[in-house]
């Protein structure tokens, strides 16, 4: 199953054929697992049912789990949660995760925060990597050109025990992105733009390889961003070749090499790249420059317009949407066709999850907010991605911005991206956040959640209604 | 995983189309870390009076003592449609399911229900409920044969690799470590030239 080398292959072709052992047959290959990565809500689950079946973890090393899901994310946090039975979560996942020898980044432990932020930051995903996690945000770890993907809970266990997993192999596409983005345009404008342009299954089960002059530009936070949001497309994972940006980010991270062994593994990352004529399954192009600010009128991360347009009529989404699905998205949201999106007044304020809570992410939304404050009525709330994130934020004096714009400051954690019986935003209630999902109910039962970059939730928080951040003078 | 060979047990008639995911487990049912504790929540919509209570219904097929012991399910098209949560199977094996009789499946549960060591059988399942009633049927999957107490019976078609993991009691994790070995060696040689990739144990 390797494939023809005598053709030019894609990058994805080459971390395909650097880990498959062997070919099972029918397009199916068992592909060597490098870090498997487990938090509390699937984890524990995962852990215990294999040490149920007598089963071992066959590289303890390699596997690294961290609370983030249902934790509590208040100040003065304890094992005790909001959500009625996280805490059984919690110790399971802890009890488990001793057990089996594996690396935990507990609460209280300076390396805790959301699992798709704390593995690049930790070193812990590299170019070249295969990294697997119970969790579909995994593709987000593809900006540093690794192969990471999302799996479920059996393949969990799968992966745990053999350092394997059985894959059939998913077909490529290439995302080029030329130009540049616009001043005052985001990752997370990209990513929504994409999906509006090419819907929700638009990558369906594809590879997909972001390239382009535009993504080279990109900072690896903004790529972690970018990628992020491949699971939105469908695709199986998103991939961006690693360069130069990629290895100084990663360069003295604490699990990255060092040493000879750095120089060794720079070395043989340059080689990861499409090779010319690398052939796709499908190929598409976009130009950078015609993508705007973003925000998400609906029920689904398709349902994408320009942050200055207004809620389309039916016949601007017929393509991809029934009219059935198009009036229960409206309904559920509360908003009309041809109504302007600017005009939309908020209940509430969220800057948080692995795809926006980056210190990049809140040094940008503070820039909006200095001096400034959050309009009343409307509640704010600002979850840094993992501990370090908060501690070096703190450390440049970002809390101090958004505690004195009327943001509360919070712990790390996944806290109200979704809800799973615990904090939730309110039924009915409007909120502008900088997560990836805005199906029915994501973040609370009832609530309408407009997606959008950290700048544009910072606005809106000052705003009371959605706002273009472009039109604020930003404080220095 | 727990070996099928031949079995002889009840089916109870559950017949159906589109039995969905939430409806063999709904989500409210999946509180617990673990895959077990889901039997009593089976079929939780139909089986209870209540939603959250447990006072059996007694019209659902279940709760009638002819099918108290029932480990076969008959059911119709496309059943385990619906969300891929391998919950729906871990509640049915739970509860004692060894087998379920369809004309089709949702693929993805359908894998599930390997995985967990409940045959799949594609079948028409009004004749083998016809033929059945309350008596016992007789599941021989070496053989692919459904055969009722009558004598009347049918042949089943699965494929060598479901049949082979069912018939053994392995599942996945059993039969890719068949291939420890082969594994291992190339985790050494790879070592060699990545050992970035690998941490000392
Ligand atoms: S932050 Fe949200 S999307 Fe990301 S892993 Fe947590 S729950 Fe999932």
């Amino acid at each position: 199953m390797t494939t023809n080398t005598g053709i030019g292959r894609t990058l994805f072709d080459k971390l395909w054929d650097m880990h498959c052992i062997d070919d099972l047959g029918d397009g199916t290959g068992l592909i060597l697992i490098d870090r498997v990565m487990l938090h509390e809500r699937t984890g524990g689950v995962a852990l215990e049912s294999l040490a149920a079946a007598g089963r071992t973890v066959n590289a303890p090393a390699q596997v690294f789990a961290t609370m983030d899901h249902v934790v509590d994310t208040l100040p003065g946090r304890t094992d005790a949660t909001i959500m009625p039975t996280g805490r059984d979560f919690i110790l399971a996942t802890r009890t488990a995760a001793q057990a089996a020898g594996i690396t935990l980044f507990d609460l209280g432990d300076d390396r805790q925060g959301i699992v798709h932020v704390v593995s690049p930051e930790q070193g812990i995903i590299l170019p070249g990597l295969t990294l697997v996690c119970p969790d579909s945000h995994t593709c987000s770890q593809g900006a540093l050109g690794g192969l990471a993907w999302g799996i479920g809970s059996t393949e969990a266990e799968h992966a745990l025990a053999t350092s394997t997993l059985r894959v059939r192999k998913p077909k490529s596409m290439r995302i080029t992105i030329e130009g540049s983005l616009a001043a005052g345009v985001t990752a997370k404008d990209l990513a929504l733009h994409l999906l509006g342009r090419f819907g929700a299954a638009g990558a369906k089960g594809h590879v997909v390889e972001y390239a382009g002059s535009a993504v080279r530009a990109l900072e690896i936070e903004e790529r972690l961003t970018l990628c992020n949001m491949a699971t939105e497309l469908a695709a199986f994972t998103a991939i961006v070749a690693p360069d130069e940006k990629a290895f100084a980010y990663l360069e003295g991270r604490p699990y990255a090499p060092t040493g000879d062994e750095w120089a060794r593994a720079v070395e043989s990352w340059h080689d990861l790249r499409s090779d010319d004529g690398a052939r796709f399954d499908t190929d598409l192009r976009i130009d950078a420059a015609d993508v705007a600010p973003g925000i998400t009128w609906g029920t689904s991360p398709q349902h994408y317009a320009p942050i200055d347009a207004v809620v389309p009529a039916y016949e601007g989404v017929a393509a991809r949407d029934s009219r059935e699905a198009y009036d229960r998205a409206l309904d559920y949201m509360g908003v009309a066709a041809g109504q302007s999106l600017r005009d939309l007044r908020i209940d509430a304020a969220f800057i948080g999850s692995c795809t926006n809570a980056r210190l990049s992410d809140l040094r940008r939304a503070a820039a909006v907010l200095k001096g400034r404050h959050v309009a009343p009525g409307v509640r704010a709330i600002c979850v840094p991605g993992s501990s370090r994130v908060k501690a070096a934020a703190e450390a440049e004096g970002l809390d101090a911005i958004f505690r004195n714009s009327g943001f509360e400051w919070r712990e790390s954690g996944c806290s109200m991206c979704f809800f799973a019986g615990g904090e939730s935003f309110g039924a009915g209630e409007r909120v502008v956040s900088s997560t990836n999902r805005n199906f029915e109910s994501r973040q609370g039962p009832g609530t309408r959640t407009h997606l959008a970059s950290p700048e544009t939730v910072a606005a809106s928080a000052i705003a009371g209604m959605i706002a273009d951040p472009r039109l604020l003078q930003t404080g220095n | 995983m727990q070996p099928f060979t031949t079995l002889t047990a009840t089916a109870a008639p559950l017949l159906r189309d589109n039995v969905d995911t939430d409806a063999i487990i709904p989500s409210r049912e999946m509180k617990s870390v673990s895959k077990t504790g889901l039997a009593d929540g089976l079929f939780a919509g139909w089986r209870y009076t209540q939603i959250g209570g447990r006072n059996p219904d007694p019209a659902f097929i279940l709760n009638q003592p002819d099918y108290a012991a029932a480990q076969f399910l008959l059911s119709g098209e496309n059943f385990g449609c619906g969300s891929s949560r391998e919950h729906a199977a871990w509640a049915l094996a739970e509860y004692g399911f060894r087998a379920i009789v369809a004309p089709s499946f949702n693929p993805i549960f359908r894998g599930n229900c390997i995985r967990n060591g409940i045959v799949p059988i594609e079948l028409e399942s009004g004749p083998v409920a016809n033929a059945a009633q309350a008596l016992p049927l007789t599941i021989d999957l070496a053989a692919q044969t459904v055969v009722a107490a009558s004598g009347q019976s049918w042949h089943f078609a699965i494929e060598a690799e479901a049949k082979a993991m069912l018939l053994g009691g392995l599942d996945m994790i059993d039969l890719t470590l068949q291939r420890r070995d082969r594994i291992e060696a190339f985790r050494a040689a790879d070592r060699h030239q990545r050992p970035w990739a690998y941490f000392a144990a």
